[in-house]
């Protein structure tokens, strides 16, 4: 009787620990956000798109490092999302059990949570070494390496949610592989392939260490993609370092923008993902 | 006449056929060559270094730039330690939270508090760090770090871990703020290990008389034993190497205190905030070669996760 009584006392104990953290969990969640709406809110104005970083103690805009963040993410994003894709096909249509694709999913998934900062090292030894310069090309580079495994891993796992039947069909019609996978398996996977380009943009425009010796950063106007090219998490990086408060409203400002757009994505990719029943499991 | 054209036209496609996969075959390659590219860069940039302070390299505390001495010991010890504050906050929240959520949690609310939860992990990296610079550390600055000073500081044993003065900045705020960003991925491979518990395990020990909390405890965490280890050693992956986060909080201090409190650095932050600046090849070169070390740290920590959660994701996670 009293050990049944202890049993029950821990039982309600320990899921009462279980509810506290996950409560801490989502008070940690909403204290950032909170930080980022009421802090950013302050330095949100129409100045913050139509002019670009102030030199300190002057005012600003951040259009510059948008601009560039928005370049350099599409630039990985167009090199790194086809590669990832035709990687991820070949593990789910041609690879499938070979030990060559073993050890590339393996790698793979390695890569999927290696530090960007090591990436960064990586690109500034084999490109920006090379060019004798940092410039935007070598920080989308950076950007489509740590694109291309998020690509790899999700491809892979949607073409596996195709069921083969559809596959015996079109191969029944005479359709060689890769008119099966162009025209039945990739259609069928759409809305999971979506989720997964959705989610890998989603990684890489956050991203900062990879950006830091690669595309550096410029404090004026540059469409140059041979330069430095302005970004916006290195921007934030030194705005918020720095003492000047002008500089540190806009670092917050950049971390809002940059936050929500973030978060925005993940939750469309999310959305897409359920909404077509498919289930997708990123960076895990 | 038809023959022929369709001839022609199945030529065409079986060729297309050899390049498509030829095409999927180099990406799948290019997976590798990127793993082996890294390696050899990291090693070709850290020669120079390694050559010249061979293995005291890891030993020495001295970083001096003025006298060319590089070692790594500082940085090494300060990403051990903090990613080891980080899994002793995460892991039990992580454990909590997904207990929660595949246990108690009504199936209405799962969705969105796993989405929240994970949501944390998408957050950047330097948002975390500025969260952390400016409202985090103030906070055990002025509230949590006099608090373990005068009540934990005393105390023999891990008193010597709260000591010194309250910096705000620091290994112990570093700590706190990779768990937060680790706990979506224990916690979300945590969830999904237990998730895999076999119903029939779970009804047999409720048949028993088990509560809910010792079927828990007693059948499903050491069913998935294998996939909490995995996971947590992912998250660890992920402690190691973060670095704009750290950058912001740790202090960028070249030495080991044994205090918490105490600004240090670790590998990441010092590549992060030396690396444009370094002047003298010996300077980058063994920036580089903390790169590798971290590099090596992280891989063979990840390396671990990822063969033991293939094992559980051959079953059912990866091909559900």
């Amino acid at each position: 009787m009293n050990t049944l009584r202890r049993r029950r006392f821990v039982n309600v104990v320990a899921f009462c620990a279980s509810i506290v953290a996950t409560l801490i969990g989502l008070t940690m969640l909403a204290l950032i956000l909170w930080t980022l709406i009421s802090r950013g809110l302050a330095g949100m104005s129409p100045t913050l798109f139509t002019q670009m970083t102030p030199a300190p103690d002057s005012n600003g805009g951040l259009l510059n490092a948008i601009y560039g963040s928005l370049v350099m993410t599409f630039l990985g994003i167009a090199i790194g999302t086809p590669i990832g894709m035709l990687a991820g096909t070949y593990l789910a249509e041609y690879g499938r059990r070979t030990a060559l694709a073993t050890v590339v999913r393996f790698i793979n998934d390695v890569l999927l949570s290696a530090p960007s900062i090591i990436i960064g090292l990586f690109v500034y030894t084999v490109m920006v070494v090379r060019m004798g310069h940092f410039s935007a090309i070598s920080g989308a580079v950076a950007l489509a390496i740590i694109a291309m495994p998020v690509m790899v891993r999700t491809t892979e796992d949607m073409l596996n949610l195709v069921p083969k039947s559809m596959r015996d069909a079109a191969a029944g019609l005479g359709a060689q592989p890769w008119r099966t996978i162009t025209q039945v398996v990739y259609p069928a996977a759409r809305s999971g392939l979506l989720t997964g380009l959705l989610l890998a943009i989603a990684r890489v425009s956050g991203e900062t260490a990879p950006l830091l010796f690669t595309a550096l950063n410029n404090q004026f106007w540059s469409t140059n993609l041979d330069k430095p090219m302005a970004n916006l998490p290195v921007v934030i990086f030194q705005f918020a370092m720095s003492p000047y408060h002008g500089w540190q409203h806009l670092a917050w400002a950049g971390a809002l923008l940059i936050t929500a757009f973030v978060l925005l994505l993940s939750i469309l990719a999310r959305s897409i993902a359920t909404l077509f029943g498919q289930h997708a499991n990123p960076g895990e | 006449m038809i023959s022929q054209s369709l001839h022609i036209h199945l030529r065409r496609e079986a060729r297309a056929e050899v390049g498509f996969r030829t095409a999927t075959l180099v990406s799948a390659l290019l997976v590798l060559a990127l793993l082996a590219g890294v390696i050899v860069s990291l090693v070709y940039g850290s020669w120079p270094a390694l050559k010249q302070f061979k293995f005291a390299f890891v030993t020495t505390e001295k970083w001096n730039p003025v006298t060319d001495i590089y070692g790594a010991a500082g940085p090494l010890y300060g990403t051990v330690i903090t990613s080891i504050i980080a899994l002793l906050i995460a892991v039990p929240l992580s454990f909590g939270i997904s207990v929660f959520l595949t246990e108690i949690c009504p199936r209405w609310l799962r969705g969105p508090i796993s989405t929240a939860i994970e949501l944390l992990a998408s957050v950047p990296s330097i948002v975390y760090g500025i969260w952390g610079l400016f409202v985090l550390a103030p906070v055990l600055q002025h509230s949590v770090q006099p608090w373990l000073i005068e009540h934990v500081g005393p105390l023999p044993g891990i008193g010597k871990f709260f000591q010194g003065p309250p910096f705000g900045i620091g290994l112990l705020t570093a700590g706190v703020v990779l768990a937060i960003m680790v706990l979506p991925f224990i916690s979300s491979v945590m969830r999904e290990v237990f998730r895999m518990a076999p119903h029939s395990l779970k009804e047999a020990a409720y048949g028993v008389g088990a509560t809910q909390w010792n079927v828990v405890w007693d059948v499903v965490l050491p069913w998935s034993r294998a996939g909490v280890i995995g996971g947590i050693m992912l998250g660890l992956g992920r402690a190691l190497g973060e670095t704009m986060a750290v950058t912001f909080v740790v202090g960028n201090a070249h030495r080991i205190s044994t205090s918490l409190l105490a600004p240090a650095t670790t590998i990441s932050a010092v590549i992060a905030s030396e690396f444009t600046e370094a002047v003298g090849d010996l300077y980058t070169s063994a920036l580089v070669a903390l790169g590798l070390l971290l590099f090596v740290l992280t891989f063979v920590v990840i390396a671990c996760a990822r063969l033991l959660l293939m094992r559980l994701e051959s079953g059912s996670v990866r091909r559900a």
